[in-house]
């Protein structure tokens, strides 16, 4: 603390004493391992590129952590100039309004260009209010996809180059790489909540919740334990009994690419983003890269898979020196070049159309089969109210419920109808209290 | 026991004296508690930009949520268990180094060591001694035929984490045991030795009782560490779950207050928890302290 004050002064003394000390603009993230070190490269490249600001970037460790610290830090004054909150949050963000600066006022405030038209669709849609205004910078999406490890497909019998389409498809190629012994376990999944919950509901068109998803106002109420969510998490029970689905632990499910990387399991599920680490961690064998799966007796045509990943919010409070740092670095960060190099290298989606483009023209998806996956599972068909993708507050909050429900499943103490039964009238109570607090 | 009176003619100097002790329990515990209060009667949105006033509704909820009172019941469940476990591996070690009279400092020393462990540290050292997958004594336990798996059996998270809370008090027992053991006057043993009582029967009826402030004051000192201290045992070692079979109080409070930024109910939780713990201490020095020969 007293080291803190020391040091504070001192920075006061030497800003005040030299003109040229650069405006330092904090940016709190969620980055770790491989993303870390490029969004690490990002900042410094961004630094050296002019000498007014500095962008300070700061590892708070998960999305969650990242969240409630800034809140903490709100509330002490503390806060960073810059935040990345993931899609989660992002309800929780928008209903912040005193908390909040928008990032197309900001943009317009301090004269730089922005145009919200130049983002793919699935963005845009995902970060506007009803005005059509886009509240924070979209920076890092993702949407979930299939991985799989071609050489245990290989052991097993099957075609390496052939990915399971359907879920009647997953199981079965499960069974065969368990019993022909090619590996322990069929598949896992990160992320049960976004992906096995959240998305399902999505590509089998099926409502997570009323008033479009959260889309419409704050009276909403969760609608997920519909019959398609029942059916598939009575699957993921039976699969697990039988060896041929193991869990990798709530939240992000730490323990699936872990299991996928000593391929202990052939498949995993997990964000797109998860492509750099698969590409640097799948030493001894080769990764396959397709769509997620879905149940073929339930839809002909699978709609679009929704949005993950983080956008970045400018909170209130900072000096008008240092919003206009923001605005040139968010400007720095919108380019073109910039973000195809993002996206190729970590496996988020192209955020723009122009990268997509970019991305085309420098023959990339070419060279790298399976690298336009995510795009063209979040483009595909016109996107229904119910695959826009969900916005309700308190969402931390009750995925961490749907977690401990799906554990209650997993371990038998529940069936899948009680346990989401029980998830929806848990978060419904939390959506409650949000509309009340705000 | 009867007082003594002693008259100091200075008037200031006491208050003096006390007043650096007195501040600082304004600071830290009567203000933050005060505001707790406070705050258990508002519902406030997570950034803390508007508040308003809800009265008794977090109370009333959380005495009717069936997650608090599983809580409630897990805690106590949890307190017992890391009390006696402790407790009781800490008398039998100092009991076992008392009698040693040379190595006794060499045993003292390394049954200490544990103590000095940062808390989510020994949290971790469990978890990943227990790690269904990479875990050493998990494998064992596989050996035996017994299936281990704290991620989503919630007896065997419970298991896990009063192990854990329990380790690491064991040192602190262990130590006040062993000086309580040395307080012991050599003659009353010896007499009893010389009248022909054996080792347990010495044991039971002289060292036991002259224990008793010694293991009064560990027991008010082991339930408030299993109520407030084991929070960070509990974080790192199973967060709470399996589907909440871990969430013991003090988790709860963090749980419900830091990541689900539902402010009020969770200052509610920690005003009652505060309660039980005055409650606690009460009934154990009116009822218990009654035993306790000093």
């Amino acid at each position: 603390m007293i080291r803190n004050f020391i040091t504070a002064g001192f920075m006061l003394a030497l800003s005040a004493s030299s003109s040229l000390a650069a405006t330092e603009i904090t940016w709190w993230h969620a980055m770790g391992a491989e993303l870390g070190q490029k969004l690490e490269a990002i900042a410094t490249k961004f630094n050296e590129s002019q000498t007014d600001y500095v962008v300070k970037p700061v590892y708070k460790g998960t999305y969650p952590e990242t969240l409630t610290a800034t809140i903490a830090a709100f509330r002490a004054g503390e806060q960073p100039a810059i935040v990345q909150v993931f899609e989660v949050g992002t309800g929780t963000m928008m209903a912040a309004k005193g908390a909040v600066y928008p990032v197309y006022k900001l943009m317009a405030d301090q004269g730089e260009a922005f145009d919200p038209k130049s983002f793919i669709a699935p963005v845009v849609g995902y970060y506007t209010d009803t005005e059509g205004n886009i509240l924070s910078m979209p920076f890092n999406s993702s949407t979930p996809i299939l991985y799989y490890n071609k050489d245990v497909f290989k052991k097993a019998g099957l075609d390496p180059e052939v990915a399971p389409k359907t879920w009647a498809e997953v199981e079965d190629f499960s069974r065969k790489i368990v019993t022909s012994g090619a590996a322990k376990c069929g598949f896992t999944s990160a992320w049960i909540t976004w992906i096995q919950t959240e998305n399902l509901s999505a590509i089998h068109d099926q409502p997570f919740g009323t008033l479009e998803n959260g889309f419409g106002g704050t009276g909403t109420e969760f609608t997920f334990n519909g019959p398609v969510q029942v059916k598939h998490w009575g699957n993921l029970k039976k699969w697990a009994d039988e060896g041929l689905f193991q869990y990798g632990g709530p939240v992000g499910g730490d323990d699936a690419a872990t299991k996928f990387y000593a391929q202990e399991c052939a498949m995993t599920m997990n964000s797109s983003a998860g492509r750099a680490g698969v590409i640097k961690n799948a030493k001894d064998f080769t990764p396959g890269f397709a769509p997620l799966p879905y149940y073929d007796d339930l839809t002909k045509e699978p709609k679009n898979s929704i949005i993950g990943g983080a956008t970045l919010w400018v909170l209130n409070g900072q000096n008008d020196d240092v919003y206009k740092g923001v605005a040139k670095f968010f400007t720095y960060l919108s380019q073109p070049e910039l973000q195809a190099d993002w996206h190729q290298s970590t496996g988020y989606l192209p955020i723009t159309n122009a990268v997509y483009e970019l991305g085309q023209k420098q023959g990339y998806y070419e060279k790298n089969p399976g690298s336009d996956v995510a795009i063209q599972q979040i483009t595909r068909g016109t996107p229904s109210v119910n695959s826009k993708g969900v916005r309700f507050g308190n969402l931390t909050q009750a995925r961490a419920i749907l977690d401990e429900e799906f554990q209650a499943l997993l371990a038998g103490t529940k069936t899948a109808q009680d346990a989401l039964d029980s998830a929806v009238k848990r978060g419904n109570e939390l959506l409650r209290e949000f509309e009340a607090a705000n | 026991m009867d007082t003594k009176r002693t008259i100091f003619p200075n008037r200031v100097l006491p208050y003096l004296l006390l007043a650096p002790q007195l501040v600082i329990t304004l600071v830290f515990f009567i203000w933050p508690a005060g505001q707790a209060v406070k705050s258990s009667f508002e519902r406030e949105d997570p950034f803390g930009l508007s508040a308003s006033f809800v009265g008794f509704q977090h109370y009333a909820r959380l005495l009717k949520d069936p997650l608090y009172l599983d809580s409630l019941g897990r805690t106590a469940v949890f307190a017992v268990a890391v009390t006696a476990l402790s407790m009781a591996l800490g008398l039998a070690l100092a009991v076992a180094v008392n009698r040693l009279v040379r190595s006794g400092r060499v045993y003292t020393t390394l049954l200490v060591w544990p103590y000095a462990v940062a808390p989510v540290i020994a949290g971790l050292l469990w978890w990943f001694l227990f790690n269904s997958t990479t875990g050493v004594l998990a494998y064992f336990l596989g050996q035996l035929g017994i299936r281990w798996d704290h991620n989503l059996n919630g007896t065997h998270a419970m298991i896990l984490i009063v192990i854990a809370a329990a380790w690491k008090q064991v040192s602190y027992n262990f130590l006040f045991f062993l000086a309580g053991l040395q307080s012991v006057p050599h003659s009353l043993i010896e007499a009893a030795a010389i009248d022909g009582s054996g080792p347990v029967k010495r044991f039971f009826t002289i060292v036991l009782p002259l224990l008793s402030p010694t293991t009064f004051f560990l027991f008010i000192v082991n339930v408030n560490y299993t109520m407030f201290d084991t929070f960070a045992i509990v974080d790192a070692t199973t967060a709470g779950g399996p589907a909440q079979a871990t969430t013991i109080l003090v988790y709860k409070v963090y749980n419900d207050g830091y990541l689900g930024l539902n402010l009020g109910s969770s200052s509610a939780q920690s005003v009652l928890l505060m309660l039980i713990v005055v409650v606690l201490t009460v009934i154990q020095f009116r009822y218990v302290e009654r035993r306790v020969q000093y």
